[in-house]
């Protein structure tokens, strides 16, 4: 049961929306940043599956395993924008089809 | 000292080789030649004193043996190093360290201006040392292991001046040559091994009797494999080829490795083995048309050659071949009587060479000698005695141990055989003669420069020079022939080929009449058998043949010196086929280098370039192939590599989904 009357599947519905439009983002976007924004949108596409999931067990792991996700993703892009900002100071572009050296 | 240290004959030159190798040159010529000199010198003195231990014993008990440490375990098979002292043995130790000692001396003197002082010396003292390993080893296996060493030592003294090409080519030459014939001797003792389950010398002659029938396959192939190291070695045909370009080395090495010791190894081998050799006629009669033929075939090379050492060389074949004439028909002993005669005066001819040459500064060529017999009057001397020696002249140690030869030949390997080495001792008289008239008769044909520095050489090189002298002259007298008690040497023999009349026996038993049965039966009854009017007859055509051969060269070199040139312009294809001695260096190199190095170029370029490299090479450019197209996959593109995670993802999904 889920609180209000909302469905689960209207929920699912909803991040599955949300991480194929991360998803995409990753795939077709060349800016580094905006890549890095769509990585957040698929992780907090799963977050809303979790809590979701949590209401309608009403068990928090899920929720607990949210706030894990957001501190991971928050060092994560903390990381990142360093690499990104780094790489733009050498390279003078975010954009990763300039940084495609490490190749075979 | 005495049999106890029998093992101190051949350790100490080995010690001698040691430390003047190890030094490197870096001491002074006196130590050098005190160590190299003297280390023979001592074993020389042992050696005498185990002889004479060795007589002190009675006749059936003298074969002496001494083990050292085992050298090879393994499974049944056990050899040894151990060294045995028996009659025959006691001829050669006695041979090498002698003969050894005094051309030890004479190196003192000749090689004195040498830079590589030291090294000589310890390549000639490891000679010594292989060659009484070879001499006194109770085994085949220690055996072979002299025998490879002393061609080992040869290589490095043929080569010794090896900053000439032809005297390094030489050095190959002889020791590809020898391998053939080491071939053929490994594989022998491999046969041995199998058939007997032993190498111990002991062993392997006791039992040969009752495990191989006389006139067998086995018994054949045995001892002709064997045989084929003993033609390797003591350069016979076919393998004679390398021993007359051995020359290259320092004259005292060719005095003594190429004409008193190593090249008699064969022989000795030979008479080592005999047991196995009675045992097969096929061999024996072999060994007796290979010696023949090669007497007479060296013998008529020996007539035009210009090198005063290169006459020698072909010499000593032609001798060798007389030694192995003289196994071939059962007469081991005095195959081994010639081996010890010849060893005193071809090593004496050998150092008078030397001394000629050094005296000439060099010169070696026949025809820039002559008229040296007032400046070298030491040399001349003792060459003469040499040379009259080999011609066999009575009393000279050569007639009596050839005449042995030719007289054992008549009897038991018939006319033939004999006539061979008749004319092969005419020939021997005439191109020792030659060589003798050419070098000291006549008028000088020395070059003015040389006549400047011409002079006898030092003591240390004709001191030796007289000694061999004296054993040239008095060497034969330890067998003389028809005197009753005159014959010690066979006397002092007869233990070590007593037992071929055991070998006889049984062949006379089996029905076996040939060569090695009447051989043997002449052991049985030497005595009996001595028809003295026949063999007076044969002494006195064998001398005048020898007489007419030196005749024949006093009237074309002396007389009238410009005969042999009318001759050789009237025989002119026979006179260019002998100074191309046959053009068998040329055939040989046309038929068996030449396809030989042609194959194996052929072989390189189109096996080891092609399949081998091919197949290494190959896989490796595959491999590279493969890679550089599993390499495009890595783009570098961050984004394809997403891509192809999620594809991936969607058909694992798929997959689970619709399953």
């Amino acid at each position: 049961m889920t609180g209000h009357g909302v469905p689960l599947e209207l929920y699912q519905l909803v991040a599955a929306l949300l991480f194929t439009i991360g998803l995409v983002g990753v795939l077709v976007r060349r800016s580094a940043l905006v890549i890095f924004m769509s990585i957040e949108l698929m992780l907090n596409a799963v977050n809303l599956s979790f809590v979701a999931f949590s209401r309608l067990h009403g068990q928090m792991d899920g929720q607990i395993f949210v706030f894990f996700v957001m501190s991971v993703a928050a060092a994560e892009v903390a990381v990142g924008l360093a690499i990104l900002v780094a790489i733009f100071r050498n390279r003078e572009t975010a954009s990763v089809d300039d940084v495609h050296l490490l190749k075979g | 000292m005495g049999l106890n240290q029998l093992w101190l004959v051949p350790a100490l030159p080995l010690l001698g080789a040691i430390l003047n190798g190890i030094a490197a040159g870096k001491l002074p010529r006196k130590v050098v030649s005190v160590i190299g000199v003297g280390s023979v010198g001592l074993s020389l003195l042992i050696a005498l004193a185990c002889f004479r231990e060795l007589l002190a014993l009675p006749e059936d008990a003298r074969r002496v043996t001494q083990g050292l440490f085992t050298w090879v375990q393994s499974g049944d098979f056990q050899a040894d190093v151990r060294y045995a002292l028996d009659p025959l043995g006691a001829v050669m130790m006695l041979v090498v360290t002698g003969v050894g000692f005094l051309i030890h001396v004479y190196s003192t003197g000749y090689m004195g201006h040498e830079k590589a002082y030291g090294r000589y010396f310890s390549f000639l003292n490891l000679f010594t040392f292989s060659m009484l390993t070879l001499v006194l080893a109770d085994n085949f296996l220690l055996m072979f292991l002299g025998w490879e060493a002393v061609g080992l030592c040869s290589y490095l003294l043929i080569g010794f001046g090896y900053q000439r090409p032809a005297a390094a080519e030489a050095g190959k030459k002889a020791f590809v040559v020898n391998r053939i014939g080491d071939w053929g001797f490994l594989l022998g003792i491999f046969l041995i091994f199998v058939t007997f389950g032993t190498l111990d010398f002991s062993a392997v002659f006791a039992q040969a009797p009752q495990k191989l029938a006389v006139g067998s396959a086995l018994a054949a192939a045995i001892a002709l494999l064997l045989f084929l190291g003993a033609v390797g070695k003591s350069a016979q045909i076919p393998l004679y080829v390398w021993l007359p370009d051995a020359m290259e080395g320092p004259t005292p090495v060719s005095a003594l490795i190429h004409a008193a010791t190593m090249v008699t190894a064969g022989v000795y081998m030979v008479a080592r083995c005999h047991v196995l050799y009675l045992l097969s006629p096929v061999a024996l009669l072999t060994v007796a048309i290979v010696g023949a033929a090669t007497a007479l075939f060296a013998a008529t090379i020996g007539l035009v050659q210009n090198d005063i050492k290169r006459v020698l060389a072909y010499s000593t074949v032609s001798q060798l071949g007389y030694m192995f004439l003289a196994c071939g028909v059962g007469a081991f002993a005095s195959g081994i009587f010639h081996l010890m005669t010849h060893a005193f005066f071809k090593a004496l001819l050998f150092l008078g060479a030397g001394s000629v040459i050094h005296a000439l500064s060099g010169e070696q060529d026949l025809w820039k000698m002559g008229g040296l017999k007032p400046h070298l009057p030491r040399t001349h001397a003792t060459v003469l005695v040499a040379t009259l020696a080999i011609a066999g002249i009575f009393p000279f140690a050569g007639f009596f141990s050839k005449d042995e030869i030719l007289w054992n030949a008549w009897l038991h390997g018939g006319p033939v055989l004999w006539g061979a080495g008749v004319v092969g001792a005419f020939l021997t008289a005439f191109y020792m003669f030659r060589l003798y008239f050419l070098t000291f008769g006549g008028r000088s044909r020395v070059t003015e420069e040389a006549k400047h520095h011409l002079h006898e050489s030092p003591n240390s090189m004709t001191v030796p020079l007289i000694i061999l002298a004296v054993l040239s002259l008095v060497g034969g007298l330890v067998q003389v022939p028809l005197l009753s008690g005159g014959q010690r040497l066979d006397a002092f023999l007869e233990p070590v080929f007593a037992d071929a009349a055991l070998v006889a026996g049984t062949g006379v038993a089996h029905g076996a009449a040939s060569v090695a049965g009447s051989a043997a039966a002449h052991g049985a009854a030497s005595g009996a058998a001595h028809a003295p009017g026949v063999e007076i007859t044969l002494m006195v055509i064998s001398l005048i043949v020898a007489l007419s051969g030196i005749f024949v060269a006093h009237r074309f070199y002396v007389a009238d010196p410009d005969l042999p040139c009318r001759l050789a312009e009237r025989a002119k294809g026979f006179y260019r086929l002998l100074f191309n001695k046959y053009w068998i260096d040329e055939v040989y190199d046309s038929r068996i280098v030449q396809p030989i190095y042609r194959g194996s170029v052929r072989l390189w370029e189109r096996f080891d370039a092609a399949v081998i490299d091919g197949a290494v090479n190959g896989v490796g450019k595959q491999i590279e192939r493969g890679a550089a197209l599993l390499r495009q996959a890595q783009t570098g593109y961050v984004q394809v590599y997403a891509l192809i995670l999620t594809l991936g993802a969607v058909v694992v999904l798929g997959y689970l989904a619709l399953r």
